[in-house]
């Protein structure tokens, strides 16, 4: 499958500062990336530099096979871009921004864009220093929605928006996963990147630390097991790949690495099982063993 | 008012380099100037010779009329202008820590802590009082110190401190009014200028006691007459005035809402128009209300100075020791050349501000992050800046030669030269362009190679100006004042027209503006923070 970006061992500094530390990313075409990290990790200047807004110090980036910065304007006119801090002019409209911008880019759809004002619930009327933050947030989005781009870049695009918002963002994106377009979105809500991302990319302090499907990621990770048995487990602490396990008389819980899942299950069966939870990890889990990791190399 | 000394020490800190800047600086000024002319001239008799050769209309108009033939009283005269500058620093600070921090953001997330609804606005206030009395004490000790002391000096000094707290205050109440604080410091200044006009107007015609002089707040100041049977009542109304202006802005700062300001903003068009689509679409939208305030500006100014220049005309006309006395120091060129290339002269510093503003603009554009869509969208780097560079070096040329064109008929109607007179008045407006090119290409250098210090565009305008001003006076050598590119100009109407150094400053502007792209092109785009 061919790729739309893709970014080896990126270094940027700003001075003494390493925002990025020799990142990696691959973003396939047709599908939703999600580029995940907390505050300060390095997303939003990532995504500078492959719009060609910030000069990488070195590392290869390529977008569309071209160079982000020396092919930036011929580029840009197939993606579409929503920062994550939206700040609009004072005077315009939001209607007028999203024209204005939609324009620069090269064209929008006008009835797309009505759709989507409609969709978002926006006064198109107002001007842009009477928007709340979620307002200018819709008036972005609208615009990089209502564009007939093949790449949408979304920096936190949801910060901002309100529950239903959310929702209604979350159904555009289906929509334009079904259009074939890809995206990249860049994001610290782990509910959102879970329920859009077809893959993902974590990053910590500049570099990435895990990439792939959801289900390869789980794969590395743990499910929780609640278990409640006929009688009282033996040997179960000693089998490989369980943790934290906890017998309370005839029901267990425990965490168990997916590649003895298997194994440990066989072991329940044998005594007996009579109800069962298993959860799968979620992102946030995935997500705060990263960051443990990391805390734990600090402490070291 | 809780919190209000500690929003003072804040705003001290948040200044603790521009404020002690220009408050030393030209706190100094007066005092420079005055031991300056005590170098030049020992003796009482030189002084009172050449304040008498001084005395002409021209001269007047532009700095207001020497009120008494001493040390003090030349050197209140020919300050004049940093009383100007010292006022308008004061309502840009006042503005700066009142209305831009509403429109940031920033005060309400300290409205959100113990801080009283009044504080900001008390804070800002007090920020002016220190600035008025930082710089009326220089001015007094200053001039004591280089022999204008006794009444006069502490009158000068007063009319200092006196000038930045009416500004301060005039600045506080619009900073109440307007919801930008773009807006606010583009009110500030035109009541500054409008102020000027008046008292050029009122003084140009020989009557010290112009009711126009005495209705403009700066031709009012200057009739506090420091060394010169000081009016010290004078001090007491501008004191009166100033208590008024500030009871008034903390009024309508009760009142309003957080953001509010008088004028309520009005719902505009769901779509954009046709005019808007492109990146200069843009940048006219985002520049012509300032290019229109501008040109308006030029317009009134120059009917005011050309009809200022008539009435000196007439002055001339009625006196012929006055005659006498121009023709020696006039080398040949008519009073009205002179008044009219003294006028230009100044017109010239503010088109380079209005350059200086329109490229800044570009940055303020950065700064606040509303390139970045642009940019991100398929649009050049040089195209977006081309946009606004358009703006700063084709506006303020448009302005020269509109300030010609009304000067020339404010002038030529009176003086009966006709039409002919608005010719050469054009042509002297054009002989600006130059060096105002020059000026604003150092801020598109600024702009591209150290984008954070784009703000010292203003500093550089500044020297500019009290070079021109201020640096014969200072007995500067030829090289210091050769700095400025406003020393290159011929003074026109009148004066000669060699093209060299011409062609040498629009080809440096075209050199540096080069250099400053091409740093843009290849530096990267501010991204908070």
């Amino acid at each position: 499958m061919e790729n739309v970006i893709s970014v080896n061992g990126l270094v940027k500094s700003f001075g003494r500062t390493r925002a990025l530390d020799g990142l990696d990313l691959e973003v396939r075409r047709g599908e939703v990336h999600g580029f995940l990290g907390p505050n300060g990790a390095g997303k939003s200047t990532a995504i500078r530099v492959l719009l060609g807004l910030l000069r990488a110090d070195s590392g290869t980036t390529t977008l569309f096979g071209g160079d982000p910065w020396r092919d930036a304007v011929s580029l840009h006119r197939r993606l579409a871009y929503v920062p994550g801090d939206v700040t609009l002019w004072p005077n315009l409209t939001g209607g007028e921004v999203i024209d204005l911008l939609g324009r620069l880019r090269g064209g929008l759809d006008t009835t797309r864009r009505d759709e989507l004002i409609e969709r978002f619930e926006l006064d198109p009327r107002k001007k842009g220093r009477t928007y709340s933050k979620g307002n200018r947030q819709k008036v972005a989005l609208v615009a990089a929605l209502a564009s007939d781009a093949e790449l949408l870049v979304l920096d936190e695009p949801t910060s901002g928006l309100d529950p239903l918002m959310e929702s209604v963002f979350q159904a555009c994106i289906n929509d334009e996963r079904g259009a074939g377009r890809t995206v990249l979105l860049s994001s610290h809500i782990l509910a959102e990147a879970e329920a859009l991302c077809d893959r993902v990319s974590i990053i910590r302090a500049g570099r990435t630390v895990e990439t792939g499907t959801l289900a390869e990621l789980r794969h590395l990770t743990r499910t929780a097991i609640h278990a409640e048995l006929a009688a009282s487990p033996n040997g179960l602490g000693s089998l490989p790949g369980v943790h934290d396990l906890v017998v309370e008389g005839e029901r267990v819980r425990f965490q168990v690495d997916n590649a003895e899942l298997d194994t440990v299950l066989r072991a329940l069966t044998t005594v007996g099982v009579r109800g069962l939870t298993s959860q799968p990890p979620t992102l946030e889990e995935l997500f705060l063993r990263h960051y443990q990791k990391a805390e734990e190399e600090v402490v070291r | 008012m809780t919190g209000t000394w500690h929003l003072f020490r804040f705003a001290l800190r948040r200044d603790r380099v521009v404020l002690p800047l220009w408050t030393i600086l030209l706190g100094l000024f007066p005092g420079l100037v005055a031991s300056s002319f005590a170098g030049l001239y020992p003796d009482p008799a030189e002084l009172q010779k050449f304040a008498a050769s001084m005395s002409n209309p021209s001269l007047t108009a532009v700095y207001g009329p020497i009120w008494a033939p001493n040390l003090g009283g030349l050197t209140a005269w020919r300050s004049s202008i940093v009383l100007l500058i010292v006022a308008l620093a004061t309502a840009f600070t006042v503005i700066r820590h009142t209305r831009a921090e509403e429109e940031q953001g920033r005060r309400e997330l300290l409205g959100a802590t113990v801080v009283g609804r009044e504080a900001g606005l008390a804070a800002a206030m007090l920020v002016a009082l220190l600035a008025a009395v930082v710089v009326g004490g220089l001015t007094a000790v200053g001039t004591a110190a280089a022999g204008a002391g006794g009444a006069g000096a502490l009158a000068l000094g007063l009319q200092y401190f006196l000038a930045c707290l009416l500004f301060g205050a005039i600045a506080a109440v619009i900073a109440q009014i307007t919801q930008g604080a773009r807006t606010a410091r583009w009110i500030a200044g035109a009541v500054l200028i409008g102020s000027l006009l008046l008292r050029m107007v009122g003084d140009a015609g020989g009557d010290l006691n112009s009711p126009l002089s005495w209705v403009s707040p700066i031709g009012f100041l200057q009739r506090l007459r420091p060394f010169a049977d000081e009016r010290w009542w004078v001090a007491a109304v501008v004191l009166l005035v100033v208590v008024l202006l500030s009871a008034l802005a903390y009024r309508l700062n009760a009142v309003r809402d957080l953001d509010a300001g008088l004028i309520a903003s009005r719902p505009g068009p769901a779509r954009a128009p046709r005019t808007l689509l492109s990146p200069l679409g843009l940048a006219w939208r985002l520049q012509r209300a300032t290019l229109f305030g501008w040109l308006i500006g030029y317009a009134v100014l120059g009917l005011f100075l050309g009809s200022a220049t008539d009435a000196a005309v007439d002055a001339v006309k009625d006196s012929p020791d006055l005659a006498d006395a121009i023709a020696r120091i006039g080398g040949g060129a008519s009073i009205g050349d002179m008044v009219i290339a003294t006028g230009m002269a100044i017109i010239g510093i503010g088109a380079a501000g209005q350059g200086v503003q329109a490229a800044l603009r570009a940055r303020s554009e950065e700064s606040a992050l509303r390139v970045e869509p642009v940019l991100a969208a398929s649009v050049g780097r040089l195209r977006w800046a081309g946009g606004h560079l358009l703006f700063a070096f084709f506006g303020p040329a448009l302005g020269l030669l509109v300030a010609g064109l009304f000067l020339g008929i404010g002038y030529g109607a009176g003086s009966g030269e006709g039409a002919g007179a608005i010719g050469r008045v054009v042509g002297a407006g054009a002989g600006q362009i130059p060096a105002v090119w020059f000026t604003v290409a150092i801020v598109v250098l600024l702009f591209g190679l150290l984008p954070r210090l784009t703000g010292l565009g203003w500093a550089v305008l500044a020297f500019f100006l009290l070079l021109g001003q201020l640096g014969a006076i200072l007995q500067l050598g030829q090289w210091a004042l050769d700095l400025s590119p406003f020393t290159h100009l011929p003074a026109l109407p009148g004066g000669e027209v060699t093209a060299t150094p011409l062609v040498w400053l629009v080809a440096l502007a075209a050199l540096l503006t080069a250099a400053g792209l091409a740093g843009f092109r290849r530096r990267d785009i501010a991204s908070g923070g």
